[in-house]
């Protein structure tokens, strides 16, 4: 049984669980369907009386916010394990994972997953198309692959951070909530384009925390402000923060093991 | 009263247990902050429109202000530990306590409100009060200002309260504890002026909002503070804001009662 | 396993809101010692109860021994592994049930956790089947399967924990308290079925528990920790022989009693036709009849104190409570 059927079996399970509870399930589901609303129609709202922002369209930004959107929500739901780390380590559930031969990645995804997140994704969907439709410099098959790439790999660095917020709770447990800065603050920071801010914050979500590699690069690809590849390529670079975050997140299980607790 | 004060004692001590989590606290809150003012900063930059609503020293108050008070005024705080209770039906037991439930419930929040909020707003307050220029946090016009500001404090907390209880009467009658709570918060953060400030949105739903009690919870006294609302108005505002509260705090009683009654007639 | 020692540092906490606030600025720790030179060996097949009470190291013990806890000292081999540095591979080998938390989904039918714990160990379907089938025989599983775990009374979700720690056929068996909170029925169910499995497929048993019919009815050995000390090695009733010694004597009458106190007995109460002694064990035969001198006897019984309290006195007196 390779990895991939496992996280398949994993899925059907989870969402057979999840419909144990219908009624509520998509009262929460439209619950998170009236947050990205709300925050999309005050994007809409300040484009409203402004006009412009430093010369970005409405357009141009919903595109990026729906995009942050769909991206966080996709980490939200797959990564929802790792964002709720906490409770495993508490509960002890992580002493069960530890006790069994498979990779502890893939059981911590398998673990937990909140598909009631579908209300924000079909939201962000929404706000994509219809930005889209208001694009018709995007109405090419590599801009919208280029799109959907960002998408993808905007959710990979989402739950790159999950996963070094999970990693935290090895060692503490307290001031989780800085975690928060860089999950729900990249999210809501992401949602306009980079350039708005000041300098060291595009460097720092470019360098360290790779947000900007996945939506605001290949952004300015899309929208024609540039023709670099780089730009292109950036979501994919964005990627490799997968790699020190999973390092890390290990070294963090084998602290776990030498402390208990 | 002894009870509710030692409950708050004893999320104070909670919180002050947790040094890490304070300071993390306090990064948040200023990342959260400079992020909103820096995206207002652009708007007001790219817009040649000369005749807007708020300042820009105006606007950064507005933020701070939301920031160091957010554990106080936020509409979004939910006791995972009572939405448990009345899920579950353990809530039977709270019955049985010779006790009325709002009011118990009611002091309880409060009590996790002001606790939450002593040990955030002083340092964020005293860290903006240091920067420079318009991102600066000032002290109010004048004294009378400052007074009336606090008594706006006072009822917004209350009201946040009054608002938020409606979320477990909500919970009772749906039993489901995330999503009502979700679909509460998200339509009154909104309609409080807490994702944008609301004279920035469109004259017509500006009218819909005064009319709502929403506003007294962030807008009435933020805007209040940084010299936005002239001090009639804000006279006015506060009357209303009093009003709303008694309203509120009576309609939710009541439905607490009748929601408890048919929670206790289904057996819990 | 020897000699295997574990510290832990725990923050020290001071009380009220003045530790609090002190707690904002500096904060003192405190060393642990939760195993000292524990040391014992366990040959296949065994069936060892752990006891102690709460705190003395058996969790720290079982954790150190299924590889998910890195000792500061000492070294342990389990099946020719290194649990904490095999993990990996080790824990394929292992089974373990935790009486409090549960490996079963909680909303699904137990037989669909079944199957993905066959897909987690890759254990072929039709050794999966042929395992689940004598499983669900042996604990009377049948019409449980197909519910979902909340459901399930307690007793029902041990039975089903009890087969999914099993379904992968481990050498193993790590059991933390597996009847705590069960009925008579439920528990005596259980300890049937665990004797079984040790029994019939010479699955190496290894369980801590707080019940102390549990070690009479299943524990070949006991290993007695207190303070993270292995204070006692071996079976119940060498436990016995070493730390309970009195006996109750209870004599029956007809006549008249007079005073008749044989040797090294105490007299604890008198009632119509009968005595109460106390009494050492190794004297009880010289007493019995010296009474049946002195007296007419109709009946006697001497009396073992119950475990549960041979087990209370015990901790009393080695102050590891």
């Amino acid at each position: 049984m390779n990895a991939f059927r496992l996280l398949r079996k994993y899925i059907s399970m989870l969402f057979q669980s999840a419909m144990e509870y219908r009624a509520s399930f998509w009262l929460t589901a439209a619950g998170h369907f009236i947050v990205t609303f709300t925050s999309c129609i005050s994007v809409l709202l300040m484009f409203e009386r402004f006009g412009q922002l430093e010369g970005w369209t409405m357009w141009e930004v919903l595109l990026c916010t729906g995009a942050v959107q769909t991206a966080f929500t996709l980490a939200e739901c797959f990564g929802r394990g790792f964002d709720t780390f906490r409770q495993l380590v508490r509960t002890g559930g992580l002493d069960t994972l530890l006790l069994r031969p498979r990779n502890i990645f893939l059981q911590i995804f398998g673990w937990r997953m909140d598909f009631t997140r579908i209300g924000r994704f079909l939201q962000g969907c929404f706000v994509m198309v219809l930005a889209v439709s208001h694009l018709p410099s995007l109405w090419f098959p590599a801009k919208l692959g280029v799109l959907a790439l960002m998408v993808l790999s905007g959710a990979a660095i989402f739950t790159g951070v999950f996963i070094l917020g999970a990693t935290l709770c090895f060692w503490t447990v307290e001031g989780l909530e800085v975690v928060n800065i860089l999950t729900y603050g990249g999210q809501e920071i992401s949602k306009y384009p980079f350039d708005i801010y000041k300098k060291p914050y595009l460097v720092f979500f470019t360098g360290i925390i790779p947000y900007a590699c996945s939506f605001y690069w290949p952004l300015l690809w899309l929208t024609g402000r540039s023709g670099s590849a780089w730009c292109i390529l950036a979501p994919v670079l964005g990627l490799l923060f997968l790699i020190p975050a999973c390092c890390i997140f290990k070294l963090g299980v084998r602290h776990y093991t030498s402390t208990g607790s | 009263m002894k009870m509710y004060f030692s409950l708050f004692r004893m999320k104070l001590i909670a919180g002050m247990q947790y040094r890490a989590a304070a300071w993390a606290g306090i990064a948040t809150q200023f990342f959260w902050g400079f992020m909103v003012i820096m995206i207002y900063e652009a708007f007001y930059r790219s817009s040649s429109a000369g005749n807007l609503p708020m300042d820009f020293d105006q606007v950064c108050r507005y933020v701070w202000l939301q920031q160091a008070f957010l554990y106080l005024f936020n509409l979004w705080n939910r006791d995972n530990e009572l939405l448990e209770m009345i899920t579950s039906g353990t809530v039977s037991y709270e019955l049985c306590r010779p006790l009325e439930l709002f009011p118990f419930w009611y002091a309880r929040l409060l009590g996790q409100r002001l606790a939450g909020t002593v040990l955030r707003c002083v340092p964020v307050l005293m860290i903006a009060s240091l920067l420079p220029g318009a991102y600066r946090m000032t002290l109010p016009p004048s004294v009378p200002h400052a007074l009336l500001f606090l008594a706006a404090l006072t009822v917004a907390m209350l009201l946040a309260t009054a608002i938020n209880m409606f979320v477990y009467i909500l919970t009772f009658k749906l039993m489901n504890a995330g999503g009502a709570a979700l679909i509460v918060s998200a339509f009154s953060e909104f309609l409080s002026g807490s994702l944008i400030a609301i004279p920035f949105m469109p004259k017509t739903l500006q009218y819909v909002l005064y009319v709502l009690p929403f506003r007294y919870t962030a807008d009435f006294p933020f805007r209040f503070y940084s010299g936005n609302i002239p001090m009639t108005e804000g006279l006015w505002s506060l009357a209303a804001a009093v009003g709303w509260l008694a309203v509120l705090c009576l309609l939710g009683a009541v439905l607490m009662k009748r929601a408890l009654r048919t929670a206790v007639l289904q057996g819990g | 396993m020897s000699g295997i020692s574990k510290t832990f540092r725990v923050v020290q906490r001071g009380q009220g809101l003045r530790g609090a606030a002190g707690a904002l600025f500096h904060r003192e720790y405190r060393e642990i010692r939760a195993l000292r030179n524990v040391s014992f060996d366990v040959p296949d097949g065994a069936l060892v109860g752990m006891i102690g009470p709460n705190g003395a190291g058996k969790s720290t013990c079982v954790k150190v021994m299924a590889g998910i806890l890195v000792p500061s000292s000492g070294t342990c081999e389990i099946m020719g592994y290194v649990p904490w540095r095999d993990r990996a591979r080790y824990v394929g080998h292992l089974g373990v049930v935790f009486g409090q938390r549960t490996q079963l989904w909680w909303d699904v039918p137990v037989r669909d956790s079944f199957e993905l714990l066959r897909d987690i160990y890759r254990v072929p379907e039709d050794r999966h089947r042929r395992k689940r089938e004598r499983y669900t025989d042996l604990l009377d599983l049948g019409d449980l399967l197909d519910r979902p775990l909340r459901q399930l009374s307690l007793g029902q979700r041990m039975r089903c924990e009890l087969a999914a720690s099993l379904l992968h056929e481990p050498k193993i068996l790590f059991l933390d308290e597996p009847t705590i909170g069960l009925d008579a029925v439920s528990k005596q169910a259980v300890r049937t079925f665990i004797r079984e499995i040790n029994r019939d497929d010479g699955v190496t048993v290894i369980l801590t528990t707080h019940d102390t019919a549990d070690l009479e009815a299943l524990a070949d050995r006991i290993l007695l920790l207190g303070h993270g000390q292995l204070l006692y090695d071996g079976t119940l009733e060498g436990l016995r022989a070493r730390y309970d010694t009195d006996r109750t004597l209870t004599v029956r009458f007809t006549g008249n009693a007079g005073d008749v106190t044989p040797p090294g007995c105490t007299l604890i109460s008198s009632g119509e036709g009968m005595l109460v002694y106390r009494i050492a064990s190794d004297t009880v035969p010289l007493a019995i009849a010296q009474l049946a001198g002195a007296l007419s006897l109709t009946d006697v019984r001497v009396e073992e104190k119950p475990v549960d309290e041979v087990i209370a006195t015990l901790y009393r007196d080695l102050r590891i409570q």
